[in-house]
């Protein structure tokens, strides 16, 4: 059964330094609207987040930009990679930004502070490690569901 | 216009995901014999494949792990490269009972047997090239 490999074939392939760019983006921008308190800045980033997560992370605003001015500099990648695992990542971080977005334009601001700090935790660990946190939960709420009681 | 616990908490978080990352990035793809595995087998009916007449390279893998292409590709290539060898890949979704049995936390985990199936090295994240070579070497002489 050496030839079933899973995941393949493969929806879609992206450059991977694509996402690692973005990452650090949203590094940058998910640590200023923590230190600002600011709703609609993270708002924005909720947004970006939600178009890589249903569009891909090509048409997200972080994408193009780096498709338009980094890419050509850098020349072709040696790599390329489904796109899937960083989508994912991106619908995790959707998740965050809109419960983070809730509680700094409505309330609770904690809940502000703490969405904000978990996506942050997990844009940091993309940028500087390559470390993908979504992938790693994926398994777990796998696994969780699987104790549920009325899965055979 | 600066949130003074937003600032604490943007600190504290940095600080402790740069830790962790350092740390994670030093385990990562670290072959280690775990006591856990001590007396563990896995038989070619279990992996849905066979065995490797030497040594079996055994992944765990989802759809969504994003490095579980690149260990996939190096170690089909030194399975090719080593004889008596196997590479056979696992989607950890589709078999909760191993995952279950084995303790199988994330993706990729990469389970080294000798020609009998037993573990003998496990490593989690993604692969070292130095690492498996050793790796095969242990479980080929075992």
């Amino acid at each position: 059964m050496s030839d079933a490999f899973v995941g393949t074939p493969a929806a879609a392939v992206i450059d991977p330094r694509g996402p690692r760019f973005a990452a650090a983006v949203t590094t940058v921008v998910l640590a200023v609207s923590l230190v600002t308190g600011s709703g609609p800045l993270l708002a924005a980033q909720t947004l970006v987040f939600a178009v890589g997560a249903l569009l891909g992370l090509r048409y997200s605003p972080y994408g193009l930009l780096y498709r338009a001015v980094l890419r050509p500099r850098l020349g072709p990648p040696e790599d390329v990679e489904d796109e899937r695992p960083p989508r994912f990542a991106q619908a995790v971080g959707l998740g965050f930004g809109v419960l983070g977005t809730i509680g700094y334009l409505v309330g609770p601001v904690w809940l502000g502070i703490a969405a904000c700090a978990g996506a942050l935790a997990a844009a940091f660990l993309n940028a500087a490690f390559g470390y993908c946190l979504g992938c790693e939960l994926y398994l777990l709420a796998v696994r969780l569901r699987g104790a549920e009681p009325d899965r055979g | 216009m600066v949130d003074p616990a937003g600032l604490v908490v943007c600190a504290a978080v940095l600080t402790a995901a740069g830790l962790f990352g350092t740390v994670r990035a030093a385990h990562d793809g670290r072959l280690r014999r775990r006591r856990a595995d001590a007396g563990r087998f896995l038989s070619a009916t279990e992996l849905g494949g066979h065995l490797g007449e030497r040594v079996t390279l055994v992944q765990f893998s989802t759809a969504l792990c994003s490095s579980c292409p690149a260990a996939r590709r190096l170690l089909r290539e030194l399975a090719a490269a080593t004889p008596g060898a196997a590479h056979v890949e696992i989607d950890a979704e589709a078999r909760p009972d191993l995952v279950g049995r084995l303790d199988i936390l994330r993706t990729p985990t990469v389970l080294v047997l000798d020609r009998h199936g037993r573990i003998v090295r496990r490593a989690s994240g993604p692969q070292r090239r130095t690492e498996v070579v050793a790796a095969i070497e242990v479980a080929a002489a075992g």
